[in-house]
């Protein structure tokens, strides 16, 4: 699991090679801390396939702001320096596999 | 993992005030039994205070609920983190399938899944999720810094909710259907009394508007201070809950006209060896408060327990203690 923030932004997320999960979070937020552990786990499973990692939108507003995050948890998925998925909203394990299991299937 | 061996006493679906209440008696009754849910402390990890639940004059949602998890945690009780996706019965047990495809046996099952938010249903709701609507004050609360958000709804969440945008936002509408609000007389008195929140009543949104990437405001269904739409950063739904009960549909379980379990007072439903507690049960009507739910718990446990003392052949861990 990896610390994104606003300095390691570019380089860990869009001049990766892998497809990169980014997860949105806050201290103050409940559902986040729903979230967190189940994608604690998600990056076990995919990992090799997917690299994962979570932003503080607290400590690294510049970029929620920039990618327009105004809910969390959010999760955007980046492929190629893109955001080519959006995920407002705790949706349980399941949620996310199915929306990974698409990312791996369609590239 | 090796869990089609294992019976339990009890299954505990919902990791809230009702199902962690039930697991603190059900521990202390020695029950061998596992809480299963998908979100730690359900709708109370959201609240931003809590400050009728006693013993605390005033605490964060988020750790009221780390405190009665390790409450649950010290007595040797298990909380997974799992969502159920399937209730079914054999001969003998209930048997409940979650998202990791793991299973579990129980003599009884606690029902005790809460709500998930009710939407307006109007248009832009959709378009505009997580551009600007939100279902989470305390979560977004902090991206409308200096903006102007309204929330809608009148209960108690809703005044505490406002109360809480009011600390980030230069400008809140309260806006509510009715002609006054149903949060208890001390929210009430605070949103009147808070400079940042104006409220209107007897009002109704009838879309989200936005300029495609986000909110920019809402229409009302009248007329307010000469326009019947109001420019906005953010609206925040808070209209209450709907039961999530496709799982013990599927079983018979017998439902309230209004869509909540119907419960006897023990918490007992109609099917056998199932009990429901909390937001999910009808049990103390609308009245949706931490400390009705944790009272359904513990007398929803108390009931498993008799019940298991009398038949099925007593309870698994009697005879460790």
């Amino acid at each position: 699991m990896i610390d994104f923030n606003d300095q390691n932004f570019d380089q860990q997320v869009i001049e990766a090679d892998l497809p990169v999960l980014v997860d949105f979070w806050a201290s103050w937020c409940g559902p986040c801390q729903a979230a967190g552990p189940i994608i604690d786990e998600l990056a076990k499973e995919y990992q090799g396939k997917i690299k994962m990692g979570k932003l503080n939108v607290d400590e690294s507003p510049q970029s929620a702001g920039k990618y327009m995050v105004m809910s969390i948890p959010t999760v955007l998925i980046f492929k190629d320096g893109k955001e080519i998925k959006r995920q407002v909203g705790f949706p349980g394990k399941e949620g996310y596999v199915k929306i990974l299991e698409e990312i791996l299937t369609n590239g | 993992m090796d869990n089609q061996a294992t019976v339990y006493d009890l299954l505990i679906i919902g990791s809230g005030p009702a199902g962690l209440t039930a697991s603190i008696y059900a521990s202390r009754y020695r029950l061998k039994h596992l809480v299963l849910g998908s979100q730690l402390g359900g709708a109370v990890s959201w609240a931003a205070e809590i400050e009728n639940y006693p013993g605390f004059k005033k605490i964060s949602g988020l750790e009221l609920t780390q405190k009665i998890a390790d409450h649950v945690q010290s007595l040797g009780a298990e909380i997974e983190n799992q969502e159920v996706v399937s209730l079914t019965k054999n001969k003998d047990f209930f048997q409940i399938k979650t998202a990791n495809n793991q299973i579990f046996m129980a003599k009884t099952v606690i029902f005790a899944s809460g709500t998930q938010r009710r939407k307006l249903n109007i248009p832009g709701e959709k378009e505009y999720l997580g551009k600007g609507v939100s279902y989470c004050t305390t979560c977004d609360g902090a991206f409308f810094k200096e903006g102007k958000v309204a929330i809608i709804g009148g209960s108690n969440a809703a005044a505490m909710g406002a109360s809480h945008l009011a600390e980030f936002a230069n400008q809140v509408y309260l806006i509510y259907r009715k002609e006054a609000l149903r949060a208890d007389p001390i929210w009430t008195q605070r949103v009147q009394n808070d400079p940042k929140i104006k409220i209107i009543y007897q009002t109704n949104l009838v879309e989200i508007l936005g300029d495609g990437n986000k909110v920019t405001g809402v229409k009302l269904d009248k007329v307010y201070e000469n326009q019947d739409q109001l420019i906005l950063d953010g609206v925040f739904i808070e209209i209450g809950g709907v039961p999530g009960t496709d799982l013990v549909g599927s079983i018979g379980v017998k439902l309230d006209e209004k869509g909540f379990i119907h419960v006897e007072a023990d918490m007992r439903t109609n099917i056998d060896g199932i009990w429901a507690a909390g937001d999910v049960a009808n049990a103390s009507g609308e009245f949706q408060q931490i400390i009705t739910a944790a009272a359904e718990g513990a007398l929803a446990a108390n009931s498993v327990y008799k019940y298991l003392s009398k038949t099925k052949g007593g309870v698994v861990n009697e005879k460790q203690h």
